[in-house]
C-alpha cells in the first residue's frame, strides 16, 4: 500500500442514502481489511441514518484523471451545446421534461 | 417476584450497560486509530442509551416516588451498584478492552434475546428488542477484533491471550445464580443462566478457535458485583462519572 507500514490501507467509502438512489462517494478511512472497512464506514459515515448500503473500495484501486489533462478532457465540450437534448420541440402533452 | 426484586433485576441490566459504557467512553480521543475511536464511543453511546431505558424503568418501580435514570446513575453510592465485576475492569490495553467487550457481548446478547421474548415486563421486552440489534453489532465488532488480534502477529496473539487469561476469572459471575436470578427466572423476566451459559460457551469457543486462542481453564472465579462488592478501580470510575452531577445537581447542557 502507498501508506507507511504502520498505517492501515486507505479505503474510499460510498453510501447509498436510500433505496433506488446510487451509491455516492462520502469520504475515506483506514482499515486493515474490507470487513473492517465496512464496520468503520458504518461507524464513521452512517451514525445519523445517512445510509442503507455501503461500498468500500481500496483507494489504490481507483484510477483518477489528472488535473493537468483537464483542458484536453473537458474544455472541448464547452462550445457543443447541441449535445444537450434541448433543441427538440416537445408536444404540449409532454410536461415537466 | 416482588416489586423490589423486579427493580433490582432491572438495575442489574442498567448497571452492566452503564459501567461498560462509561469505561468505553474513557477511550474517547485515545483509541489506537480514529476509526476505532469512533467505533468504541458509538458502542459506549449504545450502552448509555440502554442504560437510560432500563434505569428509567427501574426508577418507576421505586417504593415511595419515582426515581429518574439520572438519580440512579449519578446519586447512588458504590455499594448500590450491581453491575458485573467484568464490566468495571479498567480498559488496560486495547486487547484487554476488546476481550472484556467480547466476553460481555455474547452474555448480553443471549440475555437480551430472552428478555425480548418474555411477557412478564413488556417495557423491558421492548427495550431489549431494540438493544438486540445494537448488541449484535457489538458482538460482531469485538469478535472480529479478537480474531484479528489472536490470529494476527506473534505480539498481538500473545497479548490478547494474556488479556483473556487475566479477565477469565470474571466470567463466572455472569452465570452465578442468586436470589434475584431465581425469582427473576421464575417470573419469566430473567433467563435461566444455565441455558445462557450453554449458548455463551459455544459462541465464545467458536470465535476463540478462529482466533487460535486457548480458552483458559475455569478456575477460581471472582464475584461480588451483583451484591455491591466491587473491585478497587470502581470507586475511581464512579468518582469521575458522578463528580459533575454531584457538584452541580441541576446542571443541564
Amino acid at each position: 500500500m502507498s501508506d507507511t507500514k504502520n498505517n492501515w490501507p486507505l479505503w474510499e467509502v460510498f453510501i447509498r442514502s436510500k433505496q433506488g438512489l446510487g451509491h455516492k462517494h462520502v469520504g475515506s478511512l483506514h482499515a486493515s481489511d474490507a470487513e473492517m472497512a465496512i464496520g468503520n464506514a458504518r461507524d464513521v459515515y452512517t451514525r445519523r441514518q445517512e445510509g442503507v448500503s455501503i461500498w468500500v473500495v481500496p483507494s489504490e484501486s481507483i484510477s483518477a484523471s489528472s488535473p493537468k489533462d483537464s483542458e484536453a478532457l473537458f474544455d472541448p465540450a464547452n462550445d457543443k451545446v447541441y449535445r444537450h437534448p434541448t433543441f427538440f420541440v416537445l408536444p404540449d402533452e409532454v410536461n415537466h421534461m | 417476584m416482588n416489586k423490589s426484586q423486579h427493580k433490582q433485576a432491572l438495575l442489574r441490566l442498567g448497571d452492566d450497560a452503564l459501567i461498560l459504557g462509561q469505561r468505553l467512553g474513557e477511550w474517547c480521543g485515545h483509541a489506537p486509530a480514529l476509526e476505532e475511536d469512533i467505533a468504541l464511543t458509538n458502542i459506549a453511546l449504545d450502552l448509555i442509551g440502554q442504560t437510560q431505558s432500563y434505569l428509567s424503568l427501574a426508577g418507576s418501580l421505586h417504593e415511595d416516588d419515582t426515581q429518574t435514570d439520572d438519580q440512579l446513575a449519578f446519586h447512588r453510592i458504590e455499594r448500590d451498584f450491581q453491575n458485573l465485576l467484568l464490566v468495571e475492569q479498567p480498559n488496560g490495553d486495547f486487547g484487554d478492552t476488546i476481550v472484556r467487550q467480547f466476553l460481555f457481548d455474547y452474555y448480553a446478547l443471549f440475555r437480551a434475546e430472552h428478555i425480548a421474548s418474555q411477557v412478564f415486563d413488556i417495557d423491558a421486552a421492548a427495550i431489549a428488542a431494540k438493544a438486540i440489534k445494537e448488541i449484535r453489532y457489538h458482538a460482531d465488532h469485538s469478535s472480529k477484533w479478537v480474531i484479528r488480534l489472536g490470529d494476527g502477529t506473534d505480539e498481538s496473539h500473545s497479548r490478547v491471550q494474556k488479556s483473556l487469561n487475566k479477565l477469565w476469572k470474571f466470567t463466572g459471575e455472569m452465570f452465578t445464580v442468586d436470589e434475584i436470578d431465581i425469582v427473576g427466572a421464575a417470573s419469566g423476566l430473567l433467563p435461566d443462566l444455565d441455558s445462557i451459559k450453554t449458548k455463551w460457551d459455544s459462541a465464545i469457543n467458536a470465535v476463540l478457535k478462529d482466533a487460535t486462542l486457548k480458552r483458559p481453564e475455569d478456575g477460581w472465579m471472582q464475584k461480588g458485583g451483583r451484591s455491591g462488592i466491587h473491585t478497587e478501580s470502581f470507586g475511581f470510575l464512579l468518582a469521575e462519572m458522578q463528580s459533575l452531577p454531584r457538584a452541580y445537581p441541576d446542571a443541564t447542557w
